[in-house]
């Protein structure tokens, strides 16, 4: 599992697609949250990107792409149930499931220890 | 934060693991533990003790302060019985909203309630424009709400009369802590108590509360969602200095014997503009908004007529997620071809166009005691 500075996880699975979500640590501080507006299965997305929105009960956040590559599978279970978000955001409140075009920027992401550290 | 004032329960709210944030000049707590969501819905279910001590309160002294104060609001408080409380607000020469207020006839004098942004610039009004009267900001008392199904039970075993009072019933009631300035109000759709309490005893009489299993501590977060809920206008997002009793759709806070024809009709500021509005209506008005989908329309959406083009029509004052109605929830000003209820139109949320229909208020029928 890798982290991000925007407070993303990012799992590498044994097919090669990665899974995508924010941290516990991140679904805390937002507090409950309310709404969540995921990509949509075969949209290419690009580093960088905003392509989720989740709204808590107190302010809108956009979310990052973490990698280039193809949403193969969203979690659609989290848009009729964003609190699922808040229960479990690093297991069953995880955002979609890329098919990655370039993983390099995984070697720049923290591990866990290193999320550990930055959230202090 | 350190610049910030605090009231006398800082460190309760602290030490229940609030999250201090600044509002209206003071180190509020905006949630606990708990979170929003959990606080509101126990407040809906339960009871909820709330901190409000950074609210203003004022006592008026004089010959006729209740006759004497209808010259800043255009509320009947001549006819106020004793024992009595009404919603109010102070008018502007052009007719807006300087605050919103209850006043409360408490035999001798009145005892008035305003808004912590707008303490100083209230006391300032009062005290230029009524003469003849004293005005006297309390300072050395903390302000409780206590507000959902449990509060009377919680309360009665502090001070048992206060299980006979009715909605906007007011009494002085000793007990353990000290006289208990009691009101039966507040500003969550719920019953419940708004209690002033002597500073030296807020925190005894808070810890005694929250001994209680139903009674919970509930931040600024969810008094926000509940008020919203219930349909009540927040001073500075709803009602403003630029917004009329009228445009505000509170005309039913403006008896009959202050408007055109009745008895102490007039003598207010703005009532030129004022009354004339109950007679001729207004451009736009403020109307309830549920939204279509998911996703919250907050404050400063802009809203539309028609799914593409067009000018804006209106724009949405207070909007959130509203926990009861497990569902977003928004009030804002639309102009007045659209303020009827049903009428769809289209919030712009993050560049779409998203449907949301005018709607009544309060979304959540309150469950005030008559």
């Amino acid at each position: 599992m890798k982290y991000t500075e925007e407070h993303e996880w990012i799992r590498t699975e044994d097919d090669g697609t990665v899974v995508v979500g924010i941290t516990n640590h991140a679904a805390n501080e937002l507090g409950d949250i309310v709404f969540i507006e995921l990509p949509e299965e075969g949209d290419e997305m690009t580093k960088d990107d905003e392509v989720v929105v989740i709204e808590s009960v107190k302010a809108a956040s956009d979310i990052l792409a973490p990698l280039d590559g193809e949403v193969v599978e969203v979690n659609s279970a989290i848009v009729d149930e964003p609190g699922k978000i808040n229960e479990d955001a690093e297991g069953d409140g995880w955002f979609f499931r890329l098919k990655p075009a370039d993983l390099a920027p995984m070697e720049e992401y923290m591990d866990e220890a290193g999320y550990k550290a930055f959230i202090g | 934060m350190s610049d910030l004032k605090r009231t006398g329960l800082f460190d309760l709210h602290v030490e229940h693991g609030a999250k201090m944030v600044p509002f209206a000049g003071y180190a509020m707590p905006v949630q606990y533990k708990p979170g929003v969501m959990k606080e509101h819905v126990h407040t809906r279910v339960a009871a909820g003790l709330f901190d409000v001590s950074h609210m203003g309160q004022v006592i008026l002294r004089g010959e006729a302060p209740a006759l004497a104060l209808e010259r800043l609001v255009p509320q009947a408080l001549a006819g106020l019985g004793e024992g009595r409380q009404r919603y109010a607000f102070f008018t502007g020469e052009d007719g807006g909203i300087l605050d919103d207020l209850m006043v409360a006839n408490r035999g001798d004098h009145l005892f008035v309630v305003v808004n912590a942004a707008c303490k100083d610039a209230d006391i300032a009004l009062m005290r230029a424009g009524l003469p003849d009267c004293e005005v006297e900001e309390i300072t050395d008392r903390a302000l409780l709400a206590l507000q959902g199904p449990q509060a009377e039970a919680a309360l009665a075993v502090i001070a048992p009369e206060a299980a006979t009072m009715k909605f906007m019933d007011v009494a002085v009631l000793d007990s353990a802590f000290g006289p208990l300035w009691i009101s039966r109000s507040g500003y969550t759709g719920e019953d419940g108590y708004e209690i002033s309490v002597g500073d030296s005893q807020a925190r005894a009489l808070a810890d005694t509360l929250l001994a209680d299993d139903t009674v919970e501590l509930i931040g600024l977060g969810a008094r926000d969602s509940l008020r919203l809920e219930a349909g009540l206008c927040l001073y500075g997002n709803d009602i403003d200095t630029t917004t009329s009793p009228v445009e505000a759709a509170l005309e039913w806070a403006v008896q009959k014997v202050r408007r055109n024809g009745g008895a102490r009709e007039g003598g207010f500021p703005g009532a030129a503009r004022i009354l004339e509005e109950f007679e001729t209506g207004t451009a736009r008005r403020r109307v309830g908004l549920l939204p279509g989908t998911r996703a919250p329309m907050r404050a400063g959406t802009d809203l539309y007529a028609t799914p593409e083009n067009g000018e804006a029509i209106g724009h949405v004052t207070s909007g959130a997620y509203g926990p009861t109605l497990e569902a977003p929830v928004s009030m804002g000003y639309v102009a007045i071809e659209y303020a009827a209820t049903g009428t769809q139109i289209y919030g712009e949320v993050r560049g779409k166009r998203l449907p949301v229909r005018v709607a009544d208020m309060p979304f959540r029928p309150s469950t005030y005691k008559r």
